[in-house]
């Protein structure tokens, strides 16, 4: 099987429309399992490409204070490791965008990384995130997805050297994750375009694969710069703060009309 | 000296067995990278080691001394020495290890110390080096430890550092380590983390025990000299575990010494109001390494309690997983009325205050003594003093202080 086949089918599409994919992080559960699936609907029908879902982790390192609070909402109103997995074959049964799920290592690592492929094969997903392992610990929980066929996008940071940076790409299947500055998740920090646009650059004959950028984009500027330059740009905080406070249909009225002023400022190139 | 027979731990991947690793961000590889291919620069520098040396002769007061606590214990008892790092400058162990890493800070070039804290010894132990070698100091504490330790809270103000509420998560030394770690990775150019304890990604378990190892060297060779003898055991409590760690290490080839980690036990071991992560926990990935870690089955960690705040914390350094695993060093619990207990008798038999932390390995040596009769000999890490717990101990006994 091809590793995240669904997102090789995903980037091909957005390639001939000649523009980047819009891929949108969503914690599981957040505020409740209902919202994040009408959340997922309203992303789908605002044309993102490809969504990015949370599994809520208490000590999420990576991530700022947006997602490390949608993360704690989710937990305090009782979700499970399965219950994310749950949500993903929900919303993959109703035709959502491809799914990605984005955590840390602690929870795969005791729900158990082979019972996590079959499962998330199971549910339809295309690959996993797990920002908190680098390429040097990769076999902690990487070897049983590959063999179910999921895509294991890595990350490249402002601090990698260019030479690992290759290496990371080598690595990588799905796509590159760019994070587009120092730091943590979240939107209160501007994304570094010019360094995303020129590390994009500078990476693009070392692999066959889409480069994505995320960290920090939070306006239609923003992905619209990003946009002109990678092949994939990732909101997640910026969403997250579009429809918190909100649940059920008013969540996703504002989590897709926000998804829908992003969409729209994707160039074609 | 004769070099150790056992392979040198950790390995070159930073794993002490399967325990240990490099389980952070990418955004923070290439800084521990740098730090790794600094500290071994450093560590061939004799210069480095002469000023570090200096620093804890005339700054930290070292060597600290033994003591034999001779009335601890009533009826037929193995002697109790306790080695006294409470009289270290700042009052504790924590002082070894931030002056190691702000010298290596300075070499780096960096400008700015940040560090975690729980109960505030760390964050004044950076704070206090910040201030004698003139760099920036960030101390990260949880909003819950904030209003528990207000006064260390003021001590580090006073030596010119900046103190962080946090307020992710349960606002303890977790979430403050998490947030030092996230500051770190915002300004990964210009900043030095001084981690506290032998916990985080490689190489912090290693360097810190290489700043802490100098407790274990200075009592073996003064335990010889006033004893003719080694001792029986080692007894250190165990939270992070740096204080252990540096009892034990210039005790690991001692085959004939036990050594003994005692974790907080808070209300019980099996209760969830427990810190002993050892003792009740599981294998995990926290902070940046493999170790024990308080969880619960859904790989959530959990939340701790101990009445000791520098022993509340859900991980562990990795390499006590790997002597417990191992079996070369056993881990006992102690709970909080055991360790209130000891805090109180030691100051009235011994008329030394020991730090609560402190308190939960005398409370466990008490015993051990008494077992191993008149022929053991029970040495102690003392790795602080009480002062700062005075309040917490008056307002669990209804006693009110004003200040």
């Amino acid at each position: 099987m091809i590793a995240g086949a669904g997102l090789d089918a995903a980037f091909a599409r957005v390639r001939g429309e000649r523009r980047a994919a819009l891929i949108a992080y969503v914690v599981a559960g957040d505020p409740d399992p209902q919202t994040t699936l009408a959340v997922l609907d309203a992303l789908t029908a605002a044309g993102v490409d490809i969504i990015e879902l949370g599994i809520p982790y208490g000590d999420p390192l990576a991530d700022g204070p947006t997602i490390a609070a949608a993360g704690q909402r989710a937990l305090e109103g009782g979700m499970k490791f399965a219950d994310s997995l749950e949500i993903a074959a929900q919303g993959r049964a109703r035709g959502c965008a491809p799914i990605l799920f984005f955590t840390y290592l602690n929870p795969i690592d005791r729900f158990g990384a082979e019972r996590f492929a079959r499962a998330a094969r199971d549910a339809g997903a295309v690959g996993a995130i797990v920002p908190d392992v680098p390429l040097e610990e990769l076999d902690a929980f990487a070897p049983p997805l590959r063999a179910a066929g999921l895509a294991i996008p890595l990350l490249i940071a402002p601090t990698t050297p260019p030479a690992r940076a290759e290496r990371i790409a080598a690595a990588s299947t799905g796509f590159v994750y760019l994070v587009s500055r120092l730091g943590v998740t979240g939107a209160r920090r501007e994304p570094d375009v010019a360094w995303a646009a020129d590390a994009v650059t500078r990476l693009r004959p070392a692999t066959d694969l889409p480069l994505t950028v995320g960290f920090g984009i939070s306006t239609p500027a923003q992905v619209a710069a990003v946009g002109a330059v990678a092949d994939g740009v990732i909101v997640g905080s910026a969403l997250i703060d579009a429809y918190a406070g909100s649940r059920g249909e008013e969540a996703a009225r504002k989590a897709g009309r926000y998804a829908a002023s992003l969409r729209g400022a994707l160039p074609v190139k | 000296m004769t070099a150790p027979q056992r392979p040198q731990l950790p390995n070159a991947a930073g794993y002490f067995g399967r325990f240990g690793g490099v389980f952070v961000p990418e955004v923070l590889v290439e800084a521990l990278a740098r730090l790794e291919a600094a500290l071994h620069e450093a560590f061939d520098d004799p210069a480095f080691w002469a000023e570090y040396e200096a620093l804890l002769r005339d700054y930290v007061g070292r060597p600290s001394p033994i003591y034999h606590a001779a009335r601890l214990v009533d009826g037929p008892h193995a002697p109790i020495v306790f080695k006294r790092e409470d009289t270290n400058h700042t009052g504790a162990h924590k002082i070894n290890n931030t002056v190691g890493q702000a010298l290596l800070a300075r070499r780096m070039g960096k400008r700015r110390l940040i560090a975690e804290t729980g109960a505030g010894q760390h964050g004044v132990a950076t704070a206090t080096i910040g201030a004698k070698l003139g760099m920036q100091v960030d101390v990260y504490m949880g909003a819950v430890d904030i209003e528990r330790q207000a006064l260390n809270v003021y001590l580090m103000k006073l030596l010119g550092a900046s103190v962080h509420a946090v307020e992710s998560g349960t606002r303890t030394l977790k979430d403050a380590t998490n947030e030092a770690f996230r500051e770190w990775a915002a300004r990964v150019e210009d900043t030095f983390y001084v981690i506290g304890s032998v916990v985080g990604a490689h190489p912090y378990p290693y360097l810190v025990r290489e700043f802490q190892k100098v407790i274990g060297i200075e009592a073996r060779a003064q335990l010889i000299d006033r004893y003719g003898r080694l001792p029986s055991d080692v007894v250190a409590c165990v939270g992070g575990g740096s204080n252990a760690m540096g009892i034990f290490h210039a005790f690991i080839d001692d085959a004939g010494v036990q050594l003994w980690g005692v974790e907080a036990a808070g209300h019980g071991v099996t209760s969830i109001d427990t810190a002993a992560s050892l003792g009740a926990g599981s294998v995990g990935i926290l902070h940046g390494s493999r170790s024990y870690v308080l969880q619960d089955d859904e790989g959530q960690v959990r939340d701790t309690h101990s009445v000791s705040a520098g022993l509340d914390y859900p991980g562990v350094g990795p390499e006590h997983s790997y002597l417990k695993d191992s079996g070369r060093a056993r881990y006992v619990a102690i709970d909080d009325a055991a360790a209130l207990a000891a805090f109180h008798h030691t100051a009235r038999r011994e008329g030394i205050v020991p730090a609560l932390e402190s308190a939960h390995a005398i409370a466990f040596a008490q015993q051990l003594a008494v077992e191993r009769g008149p022929q053991g000999l029970v040495v102690v890490n003392l790795s602080g003093r009480g002062d700062k717990d005075v309040r917490t101990v008056a307002a669990l006994e209804g006693a009110e202080i004003h200040s």
